[in-house]
Protein backbone atom coordinates (compact mmCIF):
# COMPACT_ATOMS: atom_id res chain seq x y z
CA UNK A 1 0.00 0.00 0.00
CA UNK A 2 1.19 3.47 -1.00
CA UNK A 3 1.75 6.03 1.51
CA UNK A 4 -1.13 8.29 -0.91
CA UNK A 5 -3.37 5.38 -0.54
CA UNK A 6 -2.68 5.08 3.33
CA UNK A 7 -3.89 8.56 3.64
CA UNK A 8 -6.99 8.52 1.40
CA UNK A 9 -8.15 5.41 3.84
CA UNK A 10 -7.26 6.75 7.01
CA UNK A 11 -9.49 10.25 5.66
CA UNK A 12 -12.22 8.00 5.20
CA UNK A 13 -12.43 7.68 9.23
CA UNK A 14 -11.53 11.08 10.21
CA UNK A 15 -15.15 12.79 10.57
CA UNK A 16 -15.90 9.38 12.85
CA UNK A 17 -12.87 10.15 14.89
CA UNK A 18 -14.45 13.40 15.73
CA UNK A 19 -17.42 12.79 15.91
CA UNK A 20 -15.92 10.22 18.38
CA UNK A 21 -14.17 12.67 20.09
CA UNK A 22 -16.97 15.01 20.80
CA UNK A 23 -19.22 12.12 22.59
CA UNK A 24 -15.75 11.57 24.88
CA UNK A 25 -15.88 15.63 25.46
CA UNK A 26 -19.83 15.45 26.39
CA UNK A 27 -19.23 12.22 29.02
CA UNK A 28 -16.15 13.96 30.08
CA UNK A 29 -18.22 17.43 30.51
CA UNK A 30 -20.88 15.43 31.74
CA UNK A 31 -19.79 13.57 34.23
CA UNK A 32 -17.43 16.42 35.49
CA UNK A 33 -20.74 17.94 36.77
CA UNK A 34 -21.82 14.78 38.72
CA UNK A 35 -18.27 14.77 39.99
CA UNK A 36 -18.53 17.91 41.65
CA UNK A 37 -21.92 17.74 42.83
CA UNK A 38 -20.90 14.74 44.32
CA UNK A 39 -17.41 15.29 45.97
CA UNK A 40 -18.51 18.63 47.19
CA UNK A 41 -21.80 17.15 49.05
CA UNK A 42 -19.91 14.18 49.95
CA UNK A 43 -17.00 16.86 51.50
CA UNK A 44 -19.44 18.63 53.42
CA UNK A 45 -21.12 15.71 54.34
CA UNK A 46 -18.17 14.60 56.30
CA UNK A 47 -17.38 17.95 57.85
CA UNK A 48 -20.98 18.10 59.31
CA UNK A 49 -21.84 17.73 62.72
CA UNK A 50 -24.76 15.16 61.55
CA UNK A 51 -23.43 11.93 62.53
CA UNK A 52 -25.61 10.06 59.65
CA UNK A 53 -24.28 12.62 57.21
CA UNK A 54 -20.60 11.61 58.11
CA UNK A 55 -21.30 7.98 57.99
CA UNK A 56 -23.01 8.31 54.49
CA UNK A 57 -20.32 10.50 52.73
CA UNK A 58 -17.51 8.28 54.66
CA UNK A 59 -18.96 5.05 52.98
CA UNK A 60 -20.01 6.45 49.78
CA UNK A 61 -15.84 7.28 49.62
CA UNK A 62 -14.91 4.51 50.98
CA UNK A 63 -17.06 1.85 48.74
CA UNK A 64 -15.79 4.01 45.27
CA UNK A 65 -12.27 4.10 46.07
CA UNK A 66 -11.96 0.75 47.10
CA UNK A 67 -13.62 -0.93 44.21
CA UNK A 68 -12.95 -0.73 40.27
CA UNK A 69 -14.15 1.71 38.17
CA UNK A 70 -15.53 -1.32 35.97
CA UNK A 71 -17.30 -3.02 38.18
CA UNK A 72 -19.00 0.38 39.39
CA UNK A 73 -20.08 0.84 35.15
CA UNK A 74 -20.91 -2.65 35.61
CA UNK A 75 -23.09 -2.34 38.75
CA UNK A 76 -24.97 1.13 37.43
CA UNK A 77 -25.22 -0.38 33.72
CA UNK A 78 -26.24 -4.32 34.41
CA UNK A 79 -27.20 -4.61 37.80
CA UNK A 80 -29.69 -1.33 38.28
CA UNK A 81 -32.15 -3.24 35.47
CA UNK A 82 -32.72 -6.12 37.66
CA UNK A 83 -34.16 -3.71 40.19
CA UNK A 84 -36.20 -2.17 37.81
CA UNK A 85 -33.62 1.05 36.74
CA UNK A 86 -33.40 0.98 33.04
CA UNK A 87 -31.03 3.44 31.88
CA UNK A 88 -29.40 4.19 28.65
CA UNK A 89 -25.66 3.14 28.27
CA UNK A 90 -24.57 6.95 27.47
CA UNK A 91 -26.49 7.80 30.97
CA UNK A 92 -25.64 4.89 33.13
CA UNK A 93 -22.10 5.60 32.02
CA UNK A 94 -21.94 9.32 32.64
CA UNK A 95 -23.61 8.72 36.25
CA UNK A 96 -20.86 5.49 36.87
CA UNK A 97 -18.06 7.84 36.26
CA UNK A 98 -19.64 11.02 38.05
CA UNK A 99 -20.68 9.17 41.01
CA UNK A 100 -16.89 7.81 41.15
CA UNK A 101 -14.87 10.68 40.39
CA UNK A 102 -17.35 12.47 42.98
CA UNK A 103 -15.49 10.00 45.55
CA UNK A 104 -12.41 11.31 44.62
CA UNK A 105 -13.16 15.07 44.30
CA UNK A 106 -14.82 15.00 47.70
CA UNK A 107 -10.99 13.74 49.21
CA UNK A 108 -9.50 16.58 47.07
CA UNK A 109 -12.05 19.34 48.61
CA UNK A 110 -11.33 17.95 52.37
CA UNK A 111 -7.95 18.34 52.02
CA UNK A 112 -8.28 22.13 50.32
CA UNK A 113 -10.84 22.86 52.82
CA UNK A 114 -8.47 22.34 55.82
CA UNK A 115 -5.63 23.92 54.26
CA UNK A 116 -7.94 27.15 55.30
CA UNK A 117 -7.27 28.20 58.53
CA UNK A 118 -10.00 28.20 60.81
CA UNK A 119 -9.99 32.63 61.24
CA UNK A 120 -11.42 32.39 58.13
CA UNK A 121 -14.73 30.62 59.16
CA UNK A 122 -14.62 32.67 62.47
CA UNK A 123 -14.39 35.96 60.62
CA UNK A 124 -17.05 35.77 58.78
CA UNK A 125 -19.34 34.08 61.56
CA UNK A 126 -18.31 37.23 63.44
CA UNK A 127 -19.74 39.50 61.12
CA UNK A 128 -22.95 37.79 61.08
CA UNK A 129 -22.69 36.11 58.58
CA UNK A 130 -24.61 32.71 58.20
CA UNK A 131 -22.25 29.62 58.00
CA UNK A 132 -24.41 28.51 54.51
CA UNK A 133 -22.92 32.78 53.18
CA UNK A 134 -19.39 31.72 54.84
CA UNK A 135 -18.79 28.99 53.15
CA UNK A 136 -20.41 30.23 49.65
CA UNK A 137 -18.80 33.10 49.74
CA UNK A 138 -15.61 33.31 51.75
CA UNK A 139 -14.27 29.31 52.17
CA UNK A 140 -15.11 27.68 48.87
CA UNK A 141 -13.56 30.50 46.54
CA UNK A 142 -10.27 29.91 48.14
CA UNK A 143 -10.31 26.00 48.34
CA UNK A 144 -11.06 26.47 44.90
CA UNK A 145 -7.88 27.90 44.14
CA UNK A 146 -6.19 25.64 46.14
CA UNK A 147 -7.27 22.79 44.47
CA UNK A 148 -7.47 23.65 40.83
CA UNK A 149 -4.36 21.49 39.41
CA UNK A 150 -5.98 18.63 41.82
CA UNK A 151 -9.36 18.92 40.08
CA UNK A 152 -7.78 18.85 36.55
CA UNK A 153 -5.68 15.80 37.29
CA UNK A 154 -8.99 14.42 37.99
CA UNK A 155 -10.64 16.04 35.21
CA UNK A 156 -7.78 13.85 32.83
CA UNK A 157 -8.64 10.72 34.70
CA UNK A 158 -12.29 11.13 34.30
CA UNK A 159 -11.57 12.07 30.41
CA UNK A 160 -9.41 8.84 29.63
CA UNK A 161 -11.95 6.65 32.16
CA UNK A 162 -14.47 7.52 29.48
CA UNK A 163 -12.82 4.51 27.56
CA UNK A 164 -14.12 1.78 29.90
CA UNK A 165 -17.99 2.82 28.52
CA UNK A 166 -16.64 0.85 25.50
CA UNK A 167 -17.46 -2.40 27.43
CA UNK A 168 -21.30 -1.16 28.02
CA UNK A 169 -21.54 -0.47 24.26
CA UNK A 170 -21.11 3.15 24.36
CA UNK A 171 -19.66 4.47 21.18
CA UNK A 172 -16.54 6.91 22.29
CA UNK A 173 -13.08 6.81 20.83
CA UNK A 174 -12.55 3.38 21.88
CA UNK A 175 -15.47 1.34 21.14
CA UNK A 176 -15.23 3.13 17.38
CA UNK A 177 -11.60 2.81 17.00
CA UNK A 178 -12.34 -1.41 18.14
CA UNK A 179 -14.98 -1.29 15.25
CA UNK A 180 -12.86 0.13 12.61
CA UNK A 181 -10.13 -2.26 13.69
CA UNK A 182 -12.40 -4.80 13.28
CA UNK A 183 -12.97 -4.56 9.76
CA UNK A 184 -10.17 -3.04 9.07
CA UNK A 185 -7.04 -5.32 10.71
CA UNK A 186 -5.03 -2.47 11.33
CA UNK A 187 -4.80 -2.79 15.44
CA UNK A 188 -1.58 -0.31 15.46
CA UNK A 189 -2.39 2.17 12.71
CA UNK A 190 -6.33 3.20 14.76
CA UNK A 191 -4.94 2.35 18.19
CA UNK A 192 -2.12 4.83 17.87
CA UNK A 193 -4.47 7.34 16.10
CA UNK A 194 -7.18 7.12 18.97
CA UNK A 195 -3.99 7.49 21.40
CA UNK A 196 -3.25 10.67 19.55
CA UNK A 197 -6.90 12.32 19.84
CA UNK A 198 -6.99 11.43 24.01
CA UNK A 199 -3.37 13.04 24.04
CA UNK A 200 -4.93 16.46 22.25
CA UNK A 201 -7.95 16.55 24.71
CA UNK A 202 -5.83 15.42 27.97
CA UNK A 203 -3.63 18.54 26.76
CA UNK A 204 -6.07 20.91 26.19
CA UNK A 205 -7.41 20.31 29.81
CA UNK A 206 -4.09 21.17 30.84
CA UNK A 207 -3.63 24.26 29.16
CA UNK A 208 -7.01 25.37 30.35
CA UNK A 209 -6.48 24.59 34.20
CA UNK A 210 -2.59 26.14 33.66
CA UNK A 211 -4.40 29.39 32.76
CA UNK A 212 -6.82 29.68 35.24
CA UNK A 213 -3.96 29.19 37.91
CA UNK A 214 -2.03 31.90 36.25
CA UNK A 215 -5.21 34.09 36.05
CA UNK A 216 -5.63 32.99 39.95
CA UNK A 217 -1.88 33.70 41.25
CA UNK A 218 -2.37 37.63 39.49
CA UNK A 219 -5.15 38.16 41.83
CA UNK A 220 -3.42 37.72 45.30
CA UNK B 1 -18.58 59.43 60.22
CA UNK B 2 -21.54 57.18 60.54
CA UNK B 3 -20.25 54.03 62.34
CA UNK B 4 -19.30 56.10 65.28
CA UNK B 5 -22.04 58.86 65.24
CA UNK B 6 -24.91 58.99 68.11
CA UNK B 7 -23.30 57.33 70.71
CA UNK B 8 -24.36 57.94 73.93
CA UNK B 9 -22.00 59.68 76.44
CA UNK B 10 -23.13 60.73 79.74
CA UNK B 11 -25.67 57.56 79.57
CA UNK B 12 -23.61 55.40 81.94
CA UNK B 13 -25.99 55.18 84.72
CA UNK B 14 -28.45 53.35 82.57
CA UNK B 15 -29.06 49.59 82.06
CA UNK B 16 -26.00 47.98 80.71
CA UNK B 17 -25.43 47.68 77.60
CA UNK B 18 -24.05 43.55 77.84
CA UNK B 19 -24.72 41.86 80.93
CA UNK B 20 -22.62 38.40 81.71
CA UNK B 21 -23.52 36.51 84.72
CA UNK B 22 -21.19 33.44 85.66
CA UNK B 23 -20.07 32.23 82.55
CA UNK B 24 -18.46 29.10 82.41
CA UNK B 25 -16.98 27.31 79.67
CA UNK B 26 -14.51 23.83 79.72
CA UNK B 27 -12.69 22.30 77.17
CA UNK B 28 -12.55 18.78 77.71
CA UNK B 29 -11.85 18.27 81.23
CA UNK B 30 -9.96 21.48 81.72
CA UNK B 31 -12.02 24.53 82.94
CA UNK B 32 -10.71 28.01 81.89
CA UNK B 33 -13.55 30.03 82.32
CA UNK B 34 -14.96 29.45 86.14
CA UNK B 35 -17.82 31.61 86.68
CA UNK B 36 -17.54 35.35 85.09
CA UNK B 37 -19.61 37.89 85.83
CA UNK B 38 -19.06 41.30 83.79
CA UNK B 39 -20.88 44.59 82.73
CA UNK B 40 -20.58 46.87 80.05
CA UNK B 41 -21.71 49.85 80.08
CA UNK B 42 -21.95 52.41 76.38
CA UNK B 43 -18.81 54.04 76.14
CA UNK B 44 -17.17 52.03 78.47
CA UNK B 45 -13.28 51.17 77.39
CA UNK B 46 -12.15 47.73 78.90
CA UNK B 47 -8.95 46.55 79.11
CA UNK B 48 -8.60 42.58 80.31
CA UNK B 49 -5.18 41.45 81.14
CA UNK B 50 -3.89 38.32 82.53
CA UNK B 51 -1.05 35.71 81.90
CA UNK B 52 -1.54 33.00 78.75
CA UNK B 53 -4.03 30.50 79.42
CA UNK B 54 -6.15 32.70 82.38
CA UNK B 55 -8.98 32.45 80.13
CA UNK B 56 -9.69 36.13 78.95
CA UNK B 57 -8.85 35.13 74.81
CA UNK B 58 -12.04 32.55 75.32
CA UNK B 59 -14.05 34.76 77.52
CA UNK B 60 -13.78 37.79 74.72
CA UNK B 61 -14.61 34.67 72.08
CA UNK B 62 -17.79 33.33 74.44
CA UNK B 63 -19.38 37.38 73.99
CA UNK B 64 -19.83 36.81 70.66
CA UNK B 65 -20.49 33.12 70.71
CA UNK B 66 -17.60 31.83 69.10
CA UNK B 67 -17.25 29.44 71.74
CA UNK B 68 -20.35 28.75 73.34
CA UNK B 69 -20.23 29.19 77.07
CA UNK B 70 -21.04 25.67 78.66
CA UNK B 71 -23.24 27.59 81.22
CA UNK B 72 -23.94 31.43 82.28
CA UNK B 73 -26.43 34.65 81.45
CA UNK B 74 -26.25 36.90 78.68
CA UNK B 75 -28.69 39.79 78.28
CA UNK B 76 -27.90 42.14 75.35
CA UNK B 77 -29.52 43.85 72.91
CA UNK B 78 -32.85 42.84 74.55
CA UNK B 79 -32.36 39.44 74.69
CA UNK B 80 -31.71 37.27 77.75
CA UNK B 81 -29.86 34.33 77.35
CA UNK B 82 -28.85 31.60 79.11
CA UNK B 83 -26.34 28.57 77.93
CA UNK B 84 -27.26 26.35 80.67
CA UNK B 85 -31.11 25.63 79.47
CA UNK B 86 -31.89 24.28 76.30
CA UNK B 87 -34.66 26.59 75.11
CA UNK B 88 -33.28 30.16 76.38
CA UNK B 89 -29.78 29.83 74.05
CA UNK B 90 -29.84 32.34 71.06
CA UNK B 91 -30.98 31.05 67.98
CA UNK B 92 -29.29 30.95 64.90
CA UNK B 93 -31.14 34.04 63.78
CA UNK B 94 -30.58 36.05 67.47
CA UNK B 95 -26.60 34.32 66.90
CA UNK B 96 -26.27 36.40 63.70
CA UNK B 97 -27.71 39.50 65.04
CA UNK B 98 -26.01 39.66 68.43
CA UNK B 99 -22.78 39.37 66.07
CA UNK B 100 -23.71 41.81 63.14
CA UNK B 101 -24.09 44.32 66.25
CA UNK B 102 -20.70 43.15 67.72
CA UNK B 103 -17.31 43.92 65.91
CA UNK B 104 -14.48 41.46 66.60
CA UNK B 105 -10.86 41.95 65.42
CA UNK B 106 -8.49 38.73 65.64
CA UNK B 107 -4.98 38.82 66.67
CA UNK B 108 -3.94 37.37 63.20
CA UNK B 109 -6.49 40.09 61.38
CA UNK B 110 -8.22 37.19 59.58
CA UNK B 111 -9.06 39.23 56.72
CA UNK B 112 -10.33 37.25 53.23
CA UNK B 113 -7.23 36.95 51.07
CA UNK B 114 -8.92 36.99 47.66
CA UNK B 115 -11.07 39.54 47.81
CA UNK B 116 -10.07 44.08 47.60
CA UNK B 117 -9.49 45.77 50.25
CA UNK B 118 -12.90 47.43 50.21
CA UNK B 119 -14.63 43.91 49.06
CA UNK B 120 -13.57 42.90 52.50
CA UNK B 121 -15.14 45.88 53.48
CA UNK B 122 -18.56 45.84 52.08
CA UNK B 123 -19.17 42.14 52.12
CA UNK B 124 -20.87 41.86 55.25
CA UNK B 125 -22.72 45.44 55.28
CA UNK B 126 -24.48 43.70 52.14
CA UNK B 127 -24.84 40.06 52.75
CA UNK B 128 -25.71 40.07 55.99
CA UNK B 129 -27.43 43.63 56.80
CA UNK B 130 -28.74 44.38 52.98
CA UNK B 131 -26.92 47.67 53.14
CA UNK B 132 -27.39 49.06 49.13
CA UNK B 133 -24.07 48.59 47.47
CA UNK B 134 -23.84 52.17 46.49
CA UNK B 135 -24.17 53.21 50.18
CA UNK B 136 -21.48 50.37 51.51
CA UNK B 137 -19.27 51.89 48.98
CA UNK B 138 -19.31 55.00 50.32
CA UNK B 139 -19.47 53.86 53.63
CA UNK B 140 -16.03 52.29 53.07
CA UNK B 141 -14.18 54.81 51.08
CA UNK B 142 -15.51 57.24 53.94
CA UNK B 143 -13.78 54.37 56.83
CA UNK B 144 -10.40 54.23 54.33
CA UNK B 145 -10.05 57.33 53.89
CA UNK B 146 -10.11 58.09 57.29
CA UNK B 147 -7.35 55.78 58.09
CA UNK B 148 -5.37 56.94 55.54
CA UNK B 149 -6.01 53.51 53.06
CA UNK B 150 -8.44 55.02 50.86
CA UNK B 151 -5.36 54.30 47.45
CA UNK B 152 -5.39 51.27 48.86
CA UNK B 153 -9.01 50.15 48.21
CA UNK B 154 -8.77 47.78 45.45
CA UNK B 155 -5.45 45.96 46.96
CA UNK B 156 -5.13 42.40 48.22
CA UNK B 157 -4.41 41.96 52.20
CA UNK B 158 -1.20 40.33 51.00
CA UNK B 159 0.18 43.49 49.27
CA UNK B 160 -0.25 45.13 52.76
CA UNK B 161 1.56 45.35 56.01
CA UNK B 162 0.66 43.64 58.87
CA UNK B 163 -0.43 47.01 60.95
CA UNK B 164 -2.50 48.56 57.73
CA UNK B 165 -4.07 44.91 57.44
CA UNK B 166 -5.29 45.47 60.76
CA UNK B 167 -6.18 48.61 60.34
CA UNK B 168 -8.00 47.31 57.49
CA UNK B 169 -9.88 44.82 59.87
CA UNK B 170 -11.05 46.95 62.63
CA UNK B 171 -13.21 49.19 59.77
CA UNK B 172 -14.38 46.60 58.56
CA UNK B 173 -15.81 45.59 61.74
CA UNK B 174 -17.02 49.38 62.17
CA UNK B 175 -18.83 49.04 58.58
CA UNK B 176 -21.04 47.26 60.55
CA UNK B 177 -21.76 50.40 62.90
CA UNK B 178 -21.17 47.94 65.85
CA UNK B 179 -22.77 48.55 69.43
CA UNK B 180 -19.48 47.18 70.77
CA UNK B 181 -15.89 46.21 69.37
CA UNK B 182 -14.09 42.84 70.90
CA UNK B 183 -10.18 43.38 70.37
CA UNK B 184 -8.31 40.13 70.75
CA UNK B 185 -4.49 40.68 71.47
CA UNK B 186 -4.26 42.97 68.06
CA UNK B 187 -0.94 43.98 68.09
CA UNK B 188 0.55 40.95 69.36
CA UNK B 189 1.52 39.33 66.06
CA UNK B 190 2.40 43.03 64.76
CA UNK B 191 5.98 43.46 64.45
CA UNK B 192 6.97 45.95 67.21
CA UNK B 193 7.11 49.22 64.51
CA UNK B 194 3.77 49.02 63.44
CA UNK B 195 2.07 48.39 66.84
CA UNK B 196 1.91 52.02 67.40
CA UNK B 197 -0.42 52.71 64.29
CA UNK B 198 -3.00 50.02 65.53
CA UNK B 199 -3.23 51.48 69.12
CA UNK B 200 -3.41 55.00 67.91
CA UNK B 201 -6.76 54.15 65.99
CA UNK B 202 -7.91 52.34 68.80
CA UNK B 203 -7.24 55.44 70.99
CA UNK B 204 -9.20 57.45 68.53
CA UNK B 205 -12.01 55.19 68.61
CA UNK B 206 -12.19 55.31 72.14
CA UNK B 207 -11.95 58.92 72.40
CA UNK B 208 -15.38 58.73 69.96
CA UNK B 209 -17.24 57.22 72.69
CA UNK B 210 -17.22 53.52 71.06
CA UNK B 211 -17.84 50.81 73.71
CA UNK B 212 -14.77 48.57 73.50
CA UNK B 213 -13.22 45.19 75.47
CA UNK B 214 -9.90 44.72 74.61
CA UNK B 215 -8.05 41.78 75.00
CA UNK B 216 -4.29 43.13 75.64
CA UNK B 217 -0.87 42.71 76.84
CA UNK B 218 -0.32 46.58 76.36
CA UNK B 219 -0.20 48.07 79.64
CA UNK B 220 0.86 51.38 78.17
CA UNK B 221 -3.07 51.29 76.69
CA UNK B 222 -4.98 49.70 79.36
CA UNK B 223 -3.54 52.57 81.56
CA UNK B 224 -3.91 55.25 79.13
CA UNK B 225 -7.16 54.99 77.42
CA UNK B 226 -9.27 52.25 78.89
CA UNK B 227 -11.39 53.62 81.71
CA UNK B 228 -11.41 50.21 83.20
CA UNK B 229 -8.99 47.32 84.15
CA UNK B 230 -10.11 43.41 84.45
CA UNK B 231 -7.19 41.09 85.25
CA UNK B 232 -7.85 37.19 84.87
CA UNK B 233 -6.25 34.83 86.83
CA UNK B 234 -6.86 31.13 86.51
CA UNK B 235 -10.43 31.47 84.47
CA UNK B 236 -11.52 34.34 86.80
CA UNK B 237 -11.76 37.58 87.08
CA UNK B 238 -9.24 38.71 90.12
CA UNK B 239 -9.42 42.77 89.89
CA UNK B 240 -11.96 44.83 88.40
CA UNK B 241 -11.78 48.56 88.39
CA UNK B 242 -10.69 52.02 87.15
CA UNK B 243 -7.40 51.79 85.46
CA UNK B 244 -5.42 53.67 87.07
CA UNK B 245 -6.61 52.03 90.64
CA UNK B 246 -5.80 48.48 89.49
CA UNK B 247 -2.58 49.01 87.88
CA UNK B 248 -1.21 51.59 90.04
CA UNK B 249 -1.81 49.70 93.13
CA UNK B 250 -2.51 46.13 92.45
CA UNK B 251 -4.01 44.30 95.50
CA UNK B 252 -3.02 40.70 94.40
CA UNK B 253 0.24 39.66 94.62
CA UNK B 254 -0.72 37.58 91.54
CA UNK B 255 -1.16 40.93 89.72
CA UNK B 256 1.76 42.71 91.17
CA UNK B 257 3.98 39.64 89.59
CA UNK B 258 2.08 40.15 86.53
CA UNK B 259 2.90 43.22 85.64
CA UNK B 260 6.22 42.98 86.72
CA UNK B 261 7.05 40.68 84.10
CA UNK B 262 4.94 42.38 81.32
CA UNK B 263 6.95 45.27 82.17
CA UNK B 264 9.98 44.03 82.52
CA UNK B 265 9.84 42.50 78.99
CA UNK B 266 8.42 45.92 77.58
CA UNK B 267 11.70 48.00 78.89
CA UNK B 268 13.93 44.86 77.36
CA UNK B 269 11.76 45.19 74.01
CA UNK B 270 12.13 49.42 74.31
CA UNK B 271 15.67 48.55 74.86
CA UNK B 272 16.02 46.68 71.51
CA UNK B 273 17.25 43.72 73.44
CA UNK B 274 16.51 40.36 72.19
CA UNK B 275 13.44 39.16 74.18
Amino acid sequence: MSLQEWITDFARYVPGFINAAWIVLLLTVVSIVISWICGLLAALGKASKLTPLRYISSFYVWFVRGTPTLIQIFIVYFGLPQVGIRLSPFVAGVIALGVNSGAYVAEIIRSGLSAIPKGQMESSLALGMSRFDAMTRIILPQVFRIIIPSLTNEAITSLKNTSLLSTITVVELTLYAQMIIASTFRPFDFYIASAIVYLVMTSVLSQISAHLERGYSKLY
Amino acid sequence: MTALANLPNGATEIQPLLRIKNLRKSFGTVEVLKGVSLELRAGEVVSIIGASGSGKSTFLRCVNVLETPDSGTFDYGGHSFDFSDRKRQPTGRELRDLRASVGMVFQSYNLWPHKSVIDNIIEAPIRVKGVARREALATGEALLQRIGLFEKRHAYPSHLSGGQQQRVAIVRALAMSPKVMLFDEVTSALDPELVGEVLSLMAALAGEGMTMLVVTHEIGFAREVSTRTVFFDGGQIAEDGASRDVLANPKSDRLRQFLQRVLHDTSLRAAGEPQ
